[in-house]
């Protein structure tokens, strides 16, 4: 029995050696051009001011997507479904449209405070620590919410009915079913936006107001752009690196498996409680709605009018960045399945890391050392497409291995036995086990991964050359050109591509899982 | 056998283009490639005279710039880096990376500059730009801005060159006062962003009455937008200046088509695409003169520090604008 070979047994440990290696190699040939890797007391308010915001943007995400998560589980209303796509759209929006959206509604001259001031009231600023929280709660609120809402759906209906014909209430349903579910699903998701969120970067500098607000990115690219200060940037990447490793080690800690067993798949709708609750669930949706829609809504509006007067090279660029969006996506899958197959049985600290770090890692810092590495073999310009669709794989990853390992562990534990009772392995257990029960989280994860490498200017800047440019380079080249009416008619392009490629793929593995 | 044919075949059609024209690769900003940038044409005016290829490498912007090659090394592709400016090219010089150009053409620039490995394309000044409808008594100092409550969006200092150009601005208007006048500017910043794109772009938002840019912003927004409702605050204590700058690669393989470059930079056929694409003053007036817009905002006095004394003030000014702005 223990001999038996699954082809994935070697893939999964091969390929997290291979992405840790990813990681690692550039920063270590980063610094070794660097002298010395002394940090200043500079660079150390700026791991503190990162560690912060990222902490509250993190919390805040979470908690906040609890109840948002829980009234479009247990409700159903004209729009859920739209409401529930809509959510893929903030976390894809490239850093600096999503500013400018918020800036439409919390701005000085946005319409909440043009509403304040009608009042009579006194306005509202953005820009300082809660303005960079809010900001991150509007981009990763709506991921969140859709990760926990992959948790509520996945408690099996048996689960719920037994809950029912013991006559559990609202309190006892929290207690044995959804507080086990959330402390499965919370501590990867909280993970996943503290990582990001560390490692923000236009969004903590724009909103945070001044030099109060410097993040660790930011002395990356100070240490490397204005200084060439290598050692001190890869210095500066390993301590984020390390802060990673270490919310990484807590979230493990914390996590538990919820242990519902396997279902019927019974489409059986979760109870609905009455009274005061379905105040609160209307209030959650209510609040979150204009939260999401309005700087969304702002982004459209301020991008058609430049859609007629857009230059030639967007058309190109946008099929540039539709290629490397499909592979990434395709690659990214495969890559997150294998690891969240192999680790189903229990965590293994080797994939847990590959899986994980690549998030933390410096976009500037991978983007030069990449760039150090291959320079001495080929000129980087011919490799600027696969060297973005290789980044991209590995920033998506973590996302994809997020929203699919507490479905591949369900699947181990549900099913697992009986499928080697009946020798399904190899394809076979994949055709006929693993693809059609992850259909759902596929289909999503693959749709985030795809609209991310969409979204992603990371390293494509350092090596694209003449007319290898892909969407997001054409927004900022656009920007940096006076071009504002344009760049945000491509801003709405390149969103509106994202989006369409997520929701293909989303709506995809929901067809397929039905 | 087989695969040696092909290759055999494959070269013949590689070889006789390679041999025939040389190609002459510049690394410059990426604005400056784009098909609204200067390039284009550029690129085009050259091909026509120089029986060679001109290639453009972007990269990222002026910073970004002086990164890679100090990144390549020896070993870089590029004969030619065009788009660094005076506040860079003392770390530039640093490198010995950069060969002298041994040339002394005559500029229109209103200082007197001279580098012996960089010669200037184009050159402005910065300024506060403002919307006349909406701001009616612009200031005409750093104190009088300090003073009003007008809200600014500047750049930081240590992502980008403009935001370096605004604290080398308040250095050599007001030298060891510097600290005070950020202190006093303080509570006049809305906030700081990382480029001048995303500052120009919370500007025309309405998320401030001033952003730090160039005097030749309204001239754009009047010449390919037919809106002269945008003007450039003129400071009695003078403007700082920008001085964009090309140098020759020593490691360069087409030293005779670089030095044939760097002459072709400065004549008409290059000079006179740079006003209404650049969006900055040529280095040397064109023979059909300036377009409409940039002679309304001149400004009596130019400051520049010298790339040494601006490389040596950067450390402590940056000091004073962090201690200023942190509270």
């Amino acid at each position: 029995m223990a001999s038996r070979a699954r082809p994935l047994s070697l893939a999964a440990p091969a390929l997290a050696v291979l992405l840790l290696a990813l990681v690692l190699a550039p920063l270590l040939a980063v610094g070794l051009r660097g002298a010395g890797m002394s940090l200043g007391p500079a660079d150390w308010a700026a791991v503190r001011f990162s560690v912060t915001q990222a902490l509250l943007s993190a919390a805040f995400s979470t908690v906040l997507a609890i109840p948002v998560a829980r009234a479009l589980a247990r409700r159903r209303f004209p729009g859920r479904t739209a409401l529930i796509t809509l959510m893929g759209a903030p976390f894809l929006l490239p850093a600096v449209v999503a500013v400018l959206g918020l800036l439409a509604v919390f701005g000085r001259s946005g319409v909440l405070n043009q509403a304040l001031i009608q009042l009579g009231l006194p306005p509202i600023s953005i820009y300082g620590l809660h303005g960079v929280v809010l900001a991150h709660v509007f981009l990763n609120l709506p991921l969140a919410t859709r990760m926990i809402l992959q948790g509520w759906l996945a408690i099996p209906a048996e689960r719920t009915r037994l809950a029912q014909s013991l006559g559990f209430g609202p309190r006892e349903t929290f207690r044995h079913l959804e507080a086990p579910m959330l402390r499965e699903v919370l501590p990867g998701v909280a993970l996943v936006i503290l990582i990001v969120c560390l490692t923000s970067f236009a969004v903590v500098i724009t909103l945070g107001g001044g030099p109060r607000a410097t993040t660790i990115e930011l002395a990356i690219y100070q240490a490397v752009r204005f200084e060439f200060d290598l050692g001190r940037a890869a210095g500066l990447a390993g301590v984020q690196l390390l802060i990673c490793a270490l919310a990484a080690l807590i979230a493990w800690r914390f996590a538990r498996p919820a242990g519902f067993g396997a279902g019927l798949d019974r489409d059986l709708a979760l109870p609905a409680p009455g009274g005061w609750r379905t105040w609160g669930d209307g209030t959650a949706l209510v609040a979150v709605t204009p939260f999401l829609t309005l700087p969304l809504l702002s982004v459209l509006l301020r991008g058609l009018p430049g859609l007629t007067d857009l230059p030639a090279s967007v058309l190109p660029a946008a099929g540039r960045s539709i290629i490397v969006a499909l592979v990434s996506s395709g690659l990214t899958t495969v890559a997150a399945l294998t690891l969240a197959l192999a680790s189903a049985r229990r965590p293994k600290p080797l994939i847990e890391a590959a899986a994980t770090l690549p998030l933390a890692t410096s976009g500037l810092v991978l983007g030069t050392g990449l760039f150090l590495m291959i320079q001495p073999l080929a000129p980087p310009m011919t490799l600027a497409l696969p060297v973005t669709v290789l980044v991209n794989v590995a920033l998506s990853l973590p996302y994809l291995y997020r929203i699919l390992l507490p479905e591949t562990r369900a699947l181990q534990a549900d099913y697992g036995r009986l499928a080697d009772s009946l020798s399904l392995s190899g394809w076979a257990r994949l055709r006929w086990l693993i693809l059609p029960r992850l259909a759902r989280p596929l289909g999503f994860g693959a749709g985030v991964a795809a609209a991310l490498s969409m979204g992603d200017l990371g390293v494509i800047a350092l090596f694209a050359g003449e007319r290898q440019a892909t969407l997001p380079l054409v927004v900022a080249q656009l920007t940096g050109a006076y071009r504002m009416e344009a760049a945000a008619a491509a801003a709405l392009i390149l969103v509106t591509l994202s989006f369409a490629l997520f929701w293909a793929c989303d709506a995809g593995g929901r067809r397929a899982a039905a | 056998m087989q695969k040696q044919f092909l290759a055999a075949g494959l070269l013949s059609i590689a070889t006789p283009a390679l041999a025939e024209t040389p190609i002459l690769q510049v690394l410059t900003y990426d604005s400056f490639t784009s098909e609204w940038g200067p390039g284009p044409a550029v690129e085009k005016a050259f091909e026509a005279t120089c029986a060679c290829d001109l290639q453009f490498i972007p990269a990222g912007d002026g910073a970004a710039l002086l990164a890679r090659i100090q990144l390549e090394g020896t070993a870089s592709d590029a004969d030619v880096v065009l788009g660094l400016d005076t506040s860079l090219t003392a770390a530039a010089t640093a490198t010995q990376l950069f060969a002298p150009h041994e040339k002394n053409p005559a500029l229109n620039l209103p200082v007197d500059f001279a580098d012996p490995n960089f010669l200037p394309f184009d050159w402005g000044w910065f300024a506060f730009v403002y919307d006349k409808t909406k701001v009616t008594d612009a200031p005409k100092s750093f104190e009088a801005l300090a003073a009003s409550d007008l809200k600014i969006v500047i750049q930081d200092p240590r992502s980008s060159t403009p935001g370096l150009g605004l604290l080398l601005w308040v250095k050599a208007a007001s030298g060891d006062r510097a600290g005070e006048v950020w202190q006093a500017l303080a509570d006049n910043i809305v906030t700081v962003t990382p480029g001048w794109s995303e500052a120009y772009g919370l500007f025309l938002e309405g998320e401030a009455d001033m952003v730090l840019s160039y005097t030749t912003s309204p001239a754009y927004h009047l010449l390919a937008e037919s809106d002269d409702t945008k003007s450039a605050a003129l400071f009695d204590e003078g403007h700082y200046m920008q001085i964009e700058v090309a140098g020759k690669l020593a490691a360069t393989d087409q030293s005779e088509l670089a030095d044939q470059f760097l002459d072709f930079m400065l004549s008409d056929a290059f000079q006179s695409a740079i006003p209404q694409t650049n969006w900055m003053y040529p280095a040397v007036t064109p023979a059909a003169g300036l377009p409409q817009g940039f002679d309304a905002f001149r400004p009596a006095k130019s400051l520049l520090m010298s790339s040494d004394e601006a490389k040596a003030v950067r450390d402590a000014a940056l000091a004073e604008w962090q201690a200023a702005l942190a509270r």
